[in-house]
């Protein structure tokens, strides 16, 4: 056998965790629809993506087991939006000095 | 080691034993096949065809511009060969060559597992890869593309009266195919490896296939959704990226490249991963800083990630920005350089033979060194001002896809022909050819230096009189390539009937693809292996496979 | 008897384990991963898009909240709330099928598949109240407001991306067929219910897509 031994995913969640989570869902699309009514400034868009974040991650870590996987499944997905970073970052990179030093 | 003699081979055959290749006759055994040693077969063939279709554009360019008149061929048609050269070069030969013809066949094999972790999702693969090619062809006949393989916008959405449509979703189909078999090694090196075979046993091919599929895996997709918006551009005119509807055609550059820089990784890595094996396998040693080297190729996949915009120094990004990849385009070179050095310090008192694999090799790691340092040249803003767009972009490239690329994969095609076949190549034969490939290319390709240097520009059929002696000389030098290329085809296709039979390690190299027979039985093994040996350490491998000499 | 499978021991294997790997753990663990590498490429896919919107979206405000203000945000909110459901249910599936409570995980499959129609079913309607109002990019915009060409390339963006995701759901709805059928076979249990959790990964991605969309298509400058 290989050095880790293989073993299917054994731990089964807890009804009271998927009935909270998806409460949780629902309360914070509500609250997301709330604060875009509100004026915030230049806060709003921030926070529709932080709500947004907290909605995701909810959904990866508990819908999606994966709070309870292992390293590497942490790995893969760390990794894409990591990658997705880099895409962000560096082509806004360019767009964002496009005017500098510029009259 | 000195070399292998062949002369008591006998010729009878003796009874046949059950190999992947005959244990089951007929179309449909090989259409329908899950072997994924079968299917680096399929793969073979297939990018062999296309390899010729794309050498046929590139002679025809080069017949053109043996004239500085356009004499032969009208700049419409120019324009559409040179594109098709290079769409055909890179989506249909290079990204597939070494992961999926010697990646398929011998990765299962060097992890000790019957197969990759997904064999019905690697058919798929060559499907979708022979749908895209199919589709590529279809183009061809009707007519072709001539925007060049990047598609620039807003020609390629707006005004150019070629099949752009047909071109690009050629290319989305083909490049599912590359994320697929991504996908399929990643999962089998995580998850299917023999007994006793940790990390840091593997060989450095298989380091180098993991990290060329770390970059298929995550870089294609952003090309696929490029491409997807070009296609609703093309037909809707919205003006995603055409300027005079309000779009930035340097959107679609950032994305095009942001897969197409680390695209050229795919093409070169795998290369660095059949050099680490054929060094250390014609020096009898292992490989001088191992982990340096596993490193290195990670490095690579992630640093080159970080580059891309180093296409577009003179497109209209900010100078700041150009500033930022200009240094970590420098930057990348370090993990390349790297590699470079420690298979030179492998060489250093090894015990070196001179087969044709070496050869290729040797020629791999001279001929990379310049395309790659020409390439840090190029990452120098006030150069690149003077010099993109010319000949010089032109053979810095070719130095490392043709000079690099295509060297080590026939390097890995003669290394494991017996492995593949359980036939031996003609080595005079290929040694010849090795030396044709060798100065035919160079002939080739460094005048184009020269002539970038001096001005002339790329993808234009009519040049300036004074570049013509060394247009000459470089089409001259194709017509040698173009005889060291076709030499393999003959006498490897020869050596299928006549060729000398090999025995499991006609090399007497470390690497579990040599503790089976040649060629491997279906399910690889006879016995799923357990690794008690580091990676090249031939004593330990030799003693493990109870022999005291190869073949 | 060299392409019989190899074991060592006289066990049964179960039906369902392929002939390259070991044992059923192995198989379980290489299809997780294979999801999630795959789920990376979508990422990556669908983050293409994203930062062309974004892009666009620092260039052209006041068009993306003038299109923002043309969706129908009540719709868009009972589809998330729809949504989110569904993914109730897949995650429940899974967990029945985790459990081998057959009928269970089936009908969880069912309420998944209802749910998913509907969401597709008011994004048909949403969609065609936009063709009606003359809101379809390209030779059919015929819509005649302010920044109507910086509009016509938000509502490029909104069908594109709301596109691909409908597109994804569909193909998410054939596959949760397949698996209804897999399941009312009786072919998952406790040993072997990976394809339900890949099912289950694969539905929870187009899920969190749709939670970035919202906000990103429907909420811009939602204060008067």
């Amino acid at each position: 056998m290989s050095e880790h031994p293989h073993e299917p995913l054994h731990y089964v969640a807890p009804m009271w965790m998927y009935i909270t989570v998806f409460l949780s869902l629902l309360v914070l699309t509500g609250l997301t629809v709330f604060a875009a009514q509100h004026d915030l400034g230049v806060m709003n868009t921030p926070v529709a993506l932080a709500i947004a974040t907290v909605k995701a991650s909810l959904v990866i870590l508990f819908f999606m087991h994966v709070f309870h996987s292992t390293r590497l499944t942490w790995v893969v997905i760390i990794a894409s939006f990591l990658w997705l970073g880099v895409l962000f970052v560096l082509t806004f990179a360019d767009y964002l000095t496009r005017t500098w030093g510029l009259q | 080691m000195t070399s292998v003699t062949y002369h008591d081979v006998r010729l009878m055959e003796p009874a046949k034993t059950r190999n992947y290749l005959n244990v089951d006759y007929g179309f449909f055994s090989w259409l329908l096949t899950k072997d994924h040693k079968r299917i680096a077969i399929l793969y073979m063939i297939s990018i062999s065809v296309m390899f010729i279709l794309g050498g046929f554009f590139a002679m025809m360019m080069r017949l053109e511009l043996l004239t500085p008149q356009g004499d032969l061929l009208t700049s419409d048609t120019y324009n559409r060969f040179f594109t098709l050269h290079g769409i055909i070069m890179i989506f249909f030969f290079l990204i597939p060559s070494i992961p999926a013809v010697l990646g398929n066949f011998l990765l299962p094999l060097m992890l000790g597992a019957k197969d990759l972790a997904f064999p019905r999702i690697n058919l798929l693969s060559w499907y979708l890869y022979i749908i895209g090619a199919f589709v590529g062809l279809v183009v061809i006949i009707t007519g072709g593309v001539d925007t060049g393989w990047t598609f620039y916008t807003p020609f390629s959405t707006q005004y150019s009266n070629t099949h752009v449509f047909g071109t690009t979703l050629g290319a989305f189909i083909v490049g599912f195919s590359s994320i697929l078999t991504g996908l399929n090694f990643l999962v089998t090196v995580h998850r299917m490896r023999a007994p006793g075979l940790t990390w840091f046993r593997l060989p450095l091919f298989v380091w180098a296939i993991y990290a060329t599929s770390i970059v298929q895996l995550l870089a294609t997709p952003v090309l696929a959704i490029t491409l997807v918006m070009l296609m609703f551009e093309r037909v809707a005119h919205v003006g995603i990226f055409d300027p005079a509807l309000g779009g930035d055609p340097l959107l679609y550059q950032h994305m095009f490249w942001f897969y197409s820089h680390p695209a050229v990784y795919i093409m070169i890595l795998p290369g660095m991963g059949v050099a680490s094996e054929v060094v250390a396998a014609f020096t009898r040693k292992k490989i001088f800083g191992y982990k340096f080297v596993a490193f290195s190729s990670l490095a690579i996949a992630f640093l080159g990630f970080l580059v891309w915009a180093h296409h577009m120094f003179v497109a209209g990004i900010s100078v700041y920005s150009a500033m930022i990849f200009s240094f970590l385009s420098m930057f990348v070179a370090v993990p390349s350089a790297i590699k470079v050095f420690n298979w030179t310090a492998t060489l250093y008192k090894g015990s070196v033979s001179w087969q044709t694999p070496m050869l290729y090799i040797l020629g791999f790691i001279g001929l990379f060194t310049i395309g790659g340092v020409t390439g840090i040249f190029l990452a120098s803003l006030g150069i690149d001002v003077h010099v993109t767009d010319t000949y010089f972009v032109v053979a810095h490239f070719h130095y490392i896809m043709v000079g690099g690329a295509v060297m080590a994969y026939f390097a890995g095609l003669h290394y494991w022909w017996p492995k593949i076949t359980g036939r031996m190549y003609p080595e005079w034969w290929a040694r010849l050819a090795a030396l044709l490939v060798f100065i035919g290319f160079n002939l080739t390709f460094f005048p184009q230096f020269i002539l970038g240097y001096v001005g002339m520009p790329r993808r234009y059929h009519a040049y300036a009189p004074e570049f013509q002696v060394l247009n000459v000389m470089s089409t001259a030098g194709a017509s040698v390539l173009a005889v060291g290329y076709l030499l393999p085809l003959i006498y490897l296709l020869w050596s299928l009937r006549f060729g000398p039979k090999a025995g499991p390690n006609p090399w007497g190299a470390v690497g579990l693809e040599w503790a089976t027979t040649s060629p491997p039985p279906k399910d690889n093994f006879h016995e799923t292996p357990a690794v008690t040996w580091d990676a090249y350490d031939y004593p330990a491998f030799l003693t493990a496979m109870g022999e005291t000499q190869h073949v | 008897m060299s392409d019989a499978p190899l074991h060592g021991d006289e066990h049964e294997h179960h039906p369902f384990l392929q002939h390259h790997f070991e044992d059923m753990g192995q198989q379980h663990e290489a299809s997780t991963l294979g999801m999630w590498m795959f789920l990376a490429t979508e990422i990556l896919f669908f983050g293409g898009l994203f930062l062309a919107y974004a892009v666009y979206r620092t260039t052209y405000e006041q068009a993306w909240v003038a299109g923002a203000q043309l969706q129908n945000l009540k719709l868009g909110t009972i589809n998330t709330a729809v949504l989110i459901s569904s993914s109730l249910t897949m995650a429940l599936a899974v967990h029945y099928a985790q459990l081998g409570r057959r009928l269970a995980t089936f009908y969880c499959l069912v309420g998944t598949l209802l749910l998913g129609s509907g969401f597709l079913i008011i994004k048909g309607i949403e969609y065609h109240a936009h063709f009606v109002e003359g809101l379809l990019p390209g030779p059919y915009f015929t819509w005649h407001g302010p920044m109507a060409p910086k509009v016509e390339l938000f509502m490029t963006f909104y069908f594109s991306m709301t596109g691909l995701h409908a597109l994804h759901m569909i193909i998410g709805a054939g596959l949760l067929v397949w698996f209804m059928w897999r399941t009312w076979r009786g072919h998952f249990g406790p040993e072997y219910f990976s394809p339900v959790e890949i099912m289950g990964l694969y539905w929870h991605f187009v899920d969190i897509v749709w939670i970035f969309l919202f906000p990103l298509l429907y909420l811009i400058g939602r204060h008067a």
